[in-house]
């Protein structure tokens, strides 16, 4: 109990020193997607930050109030991209749900989650193969544009949102490891595709690996690997995170590669930030190992244009189907890539690219958020459909397979004839 | 403590999700953008029409609750903070609509809500021009902005916020709603209400809905940065620009500590052993910018300065208002505090307000960067420190002390744009005098009896 206290008060102590440098200058106010819905200050970091400050106090007072507070983020970095003062907001947040669930305790629920199912990936894969049998019979079909189902027995949980259904067979089910060397590319990477592109969106992981093939990238995906851990870290649960990152750990140390490339800009962020920055208290050898491996992470739409050299030549084409290209917040706020995925759509003739009004303003995802503020987030996801909607497109393109599910329930829900594809996904249909 | 049926009664105006409560709520409007101590409200009402505004505020004075109205709360003197006596925040965020653009007449009508920049947009759109530019536009509003009367980088020639307020209707403190100005270009009926409101601070009555005027753009523009090697030429170089009566729509300066930091932020190659650059835009018709920015560049020479780097082009220009619009965060990124301050004193007098500033950093051992408008002799002095430091954030009140006497005794003002609020009443006596505090009072007094409209602010007690 004591070194839980101490624990916590020292993760106390380094939130004072990062908190300090907020001004309160409110120019969040201008980015926060969470604020522009609700207009109220206890919603934008400004006021969060203001809460956190009197942390101690408050975690006595009212400990649920704020996790509640906490929780009305969607983790999207706009603000922290934004800020005068360079606070580094997103950390702050990440730490502030790790202290107060060290305080209050996960819900039996979320611990189950998180820790039984993402936290074991075997379990968490074979249920999801065994639900992928039988999900048709809890669901029916939303729209045959964006494949997704909708299921009203199971509202009271999920809301009436529409989604898109577990594939009958996930990308480890079917390839199960894959191992091969560097061909004429003379590179190797080790691929690592995420969940979502794992179990729901194969044929985006399927994509990726027709690229590789196609560039002579050797390719090596261990079927063990696990979650990247970036929802249990986002939802304060740093044990379920440390699970991961171990088990992760240990597998990819022991593989040759030069990169390690995800189709989602989220899961590179948290191999390449994440990972080293709370792994502090990790065993030195652990540490060392994860460094070399967070060094290597790149983002496979910078990867295959930055490093491959993959770019388009002369005039963009025009007159094709039109898409439109959602920048997703981990990709271009977290990791500074915008222009990589604009290249690869560029590449194929048979679309022409149109701009949306604010491409970069966060889809209303945000992870859990969704979850747990469903109303909210339809409310900023509704905005981001309405601005795909405006440039007439026929498909709308983003590199993270996570704003790919709430892009297809927005455009579901609205009955829309818009397609929704990852960069790679067109990029590999010209190959 | 506001009774539970109070609340209620709150909340039957303007709907309970509108009335927050929740301690985390609440606590999110116990501070506004200035360094000062926060103070939790009792309650946060958010009226989202003119009627709501009006019962609010009739009921805030009925049950004796001090009102603090709110915009985005980016003020630097704790003009929002609440009162401690049960204060009430009421804010303007869900009155946020542009009533009218009239295009043929260049005036529009805003509720006070509206955020300054969206505002300027929507206008720009239709190819006209709201010239004040707070550095806070992206989130402040038209409403704060009146009552703080807001300035910006263009207020050498085209002035600050109430110099665009034709008109305005507010609500005094029983919710009777009051109309002055009027939507002409000329308007003399009574007194000039509109600019008594023009930086009340929320103390005399809440705005509903305010009538601005608008201009057409200037059709060209053109930038330029000067660097010197004396501030003193740099203050020359203001002088004679404006008596060679060219009127630059900008001219801003940097001292040495603020270039250094800029430079350590933005690698932007700035000149930083330069004792000050002044960085100016003249506009208008292309014919007059091009003889302008000539009569500029020959008074910059002139007064001595080592280099005028001219902007050829939309990217250069860009480029040099970059290291402007990268001062305060340059800035605030060196420590964890960031006093911003805003003494004001005659142009001429800049340098000797330069140097005064210099002498008190190193009396007090502080790091203090100094930008601002030089046109306007509008310095943002700003310390560097750590709130938690207790003997630092001492010195760093002695010498803010230390800047506005200074300021004064330059025959200068405690404030050129943000506001007086809680952070400057004390000096107030000093800059005017008692008989300006007491007609003040009175008038006050007249106005709101049970002192309720935004209590403690521009006049202490
Ligand atoms: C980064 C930054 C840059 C800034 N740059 C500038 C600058 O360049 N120039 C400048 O002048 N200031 C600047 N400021 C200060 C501040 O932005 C301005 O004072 C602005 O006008 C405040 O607007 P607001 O909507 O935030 O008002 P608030 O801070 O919410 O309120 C300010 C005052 O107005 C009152 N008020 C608000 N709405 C009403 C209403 N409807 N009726 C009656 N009273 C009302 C409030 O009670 C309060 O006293 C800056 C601040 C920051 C943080
Ligand atoms: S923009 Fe940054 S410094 Fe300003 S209030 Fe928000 S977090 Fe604080
Ligand atoms: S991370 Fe996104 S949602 Fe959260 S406070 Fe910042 S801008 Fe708002």
């Amino acid at each position: 109990m004591s070194a839980d206290l101490t624990k916590l008060a020292k993760l106390l102590q380094e939130l004072d020193d990062q908190m300090v440098a907020c001004m309160k200058c409110g120019m969040c106010q201008a980015v926060c997607p969470v604020f522009s819905e609700t207009m109220k200050e206890s919603d934008v970091t400004r006021g969060k930050i203001a809460l956190l400050e009197r942390l101690a106090a408050e975690l006595i007072n009212d400990a649920e109030g704020v996790q509640e507070a906490l929780n009305r983020c969607l983790l999207c970095g706009s603000c922290g991209a934004n800020c005068p003062s360079g606070v580094q907001i997103s950390d702050i947040f990440i730490k502030a749900r790790t202290i107060v669930n060290q305080y209050m305790g996960l819900s039996p629920v979320k611990k189950a989650i998180l820790r039984g199912m993402v936290g074991n990936p075997k379990l968490f894969n074979m249920l999801l193969d065994f639900g992928s049998k039988f999900q048709n019979l809890m669901t029916s079909k939303a729209s045959e544009k964006q494949g997704t189902r909708k299921a009203p027995l199971l509202e009271p949980f999920i809301g009436n949102r529409h989604f898109n259904p577990v594939a009958k067979k996930s990308l480890h089910a079917k390839y199960g490891t894959i191992d091969t060397p560097a061909g004429k590319s003379g590179i190797r990477v080790l691929f690592f595709p995420g969940c979502v592109a794992d179990k729901m969106y194969t044929n985006m992981g399927e994509a990726c690996l027709k690229v590789f093939k196609h560039h002579g990238v050797g390719v090596w995906m261990p079927a063990t690997q696990a979650c990247c851990g970036i929802p249990a870290l986002s939802a304060g649960d740093k044990k379920a995170y440390d699970k991961m990152v171990k088990y992760n750990t240990e597998i990819f140390a022991e593989g040759e590669y030069d990169y390690i490339v995800a189709p989602c800009g989220s899961c590179i962020s948290t191999i390449m930030k994440y990972w080293p920055k709370y792994g502090k208290e990790y065993p030195a050898d652990m540490q060392r190992k994860i460094e070399k491996i967070a060094a290597k992470a790149m983002d496979i739409n910078e990867f295959l244009v930055d490093v491959l050299g993959v770019k388009p030549e002369g005039e963009a084409p025009k007159g094709g189907k039109k898409v439109t290209f959602h920048d997703s917040c981990h990709l271009k706020k977290g990791l500074g890539v915008a222009e990589q995925p604009r290249d690869l759509i560029r590449m194929n003739s048979n679309y022409e690219l149109v701009e949306m009004n604010e491409a970069d303003r966060c889809c209303g995802c945000g992870g859990t958020f969704t979850l747990y503020h469903y109303d909210l987030s339809k409310k900023i996801g509704g905005r981001k459909r309405n601005n795909v909607i405006e440039t007439g497109a026929n498909v709308v393109s983003t590199g993270c397979p996570a704003c790919m599910m709430q892009l297809n329930d927005m455009l579901s829900q609205n009955g829309d004839d818009v397609e929704v594809k990852h960069s790679i996904e067109l990029y590999a249909e010209t190959l | 403590m506001i009774s539970a049926s109070l609340t209620k009664e709150f909340e039957a105006v303007v709907g309970s999700e509108n009335v927050f409560t929740s301690e985390p709520e609440r606590q999110a409007y116990s501070y506004d953008s200035a360094v000062l101590e926060p103070v939790t409200p009792a309650l946060v009402v958010r009226p989202t029409n003119s009627e709501e505004l009006g019962k609010v505020i009739a009921l805030c004075n009925e049950n004796n609750c001090p009102i603090t109205v709110r915009g985005a709360g980016t003020n630097l003197s704790g003009g929002t903070i609440p009162d401690k006596r049960d204060g009430i925040v009421v804010l303007t965020n869900g009155l946020n609509k542009i009533l009218e653009i009239n295009e043929e007449d260049l005036y529009a009508v805003v509720q006070p809500g509206v955020v300054t920049a969206q505002f300027a947009q929507e206008v720009a759109k239709r190819g006209l021009f709201y010239p004040p530019d707070p550095g806070s536009q992206a989130v402040s509003t038209i409403g704060g902005n009146v009552a703080e009367n807001a300035g910006g980088l263009r207020g050498l020639k085209y002035g600050v916020t109430k110099d665009y307020v034709m008109g305005l209707d507010f609500f005094d403190v029983n919710g009777q709603l009051v109309k002055t100005g009027s939507r002409t270009v000329k308007c003399v009926t009574g007194y000039n209400l509109a600019g008594l409101m023009a930086a009340s601070e929320g103390t005399l009555g809440v705005f509903n809905e305010i009538i601005l005027k608008l201009t057409p753009p200037p059709a060209a523009s053109k930038a330029m940065m000067a660097v010197f090697d004396d501030v003193n030429k740099a203050s020359e170089a203001v002088a004679s620009i404006i008596s060679a009566h060219v009127v630059p729509c900008t001219l801003e300066f940097m001292d040495q500590a603020a270039l250094k930091h800029v430079e350590a932020y933005t690698k932007a190659g700035l000149p930083v052993e330069a004792a000050a650059i002044l960085l100016i835009e003249v506009d208008g018709h292309p014919g007059q910018v091009a003889d302008e920015a000539a009569v500029v560049e020959k008074c910059l020479t002139k007064s001595g300065a080592t280099a005028v780097h001219v902007a050829k082009d939309a990217e250069e220009k860009f480029k040099l208002w970059e290291a402007r619009r990268n001062a305060l965060p340059a800035l605030a990124r060196a420590k964890p505090t960031t006093v911003l301050e805003d003494a004001t004193v005659p142009r001429s007098q800049i340098p000797a307000m330069v140097a005064a500033i210099n002498d008190i950093a190193k009396k007090y051992d502080l790091a203090i960067g100094t930008f601002g408008h030089a046109g306007d002799g509008n310095l943002h002095p700003t310390i560097l420190c750590d709130r938690r430091d207790a003997k630092e954030f001492h010195r760093v009140e002695e010498a803010v002390d230390n800047i506005f006497d200074v300021a004064l005794s330059l025959k200068g003002t405690l404030s050129g744009e943000h506001g007086i609020g809680m952070a400057k009443s004390k000096w107030m006596e000093k800059e005017t005098s008692r008989a300006t505090i007491d007609y003040s009072l009175n008038m006050k007094r007249a106005i709101d009896p049970n002192n309720i409209l935004n209590p403690g602010k521009i006049i202490a007690g």
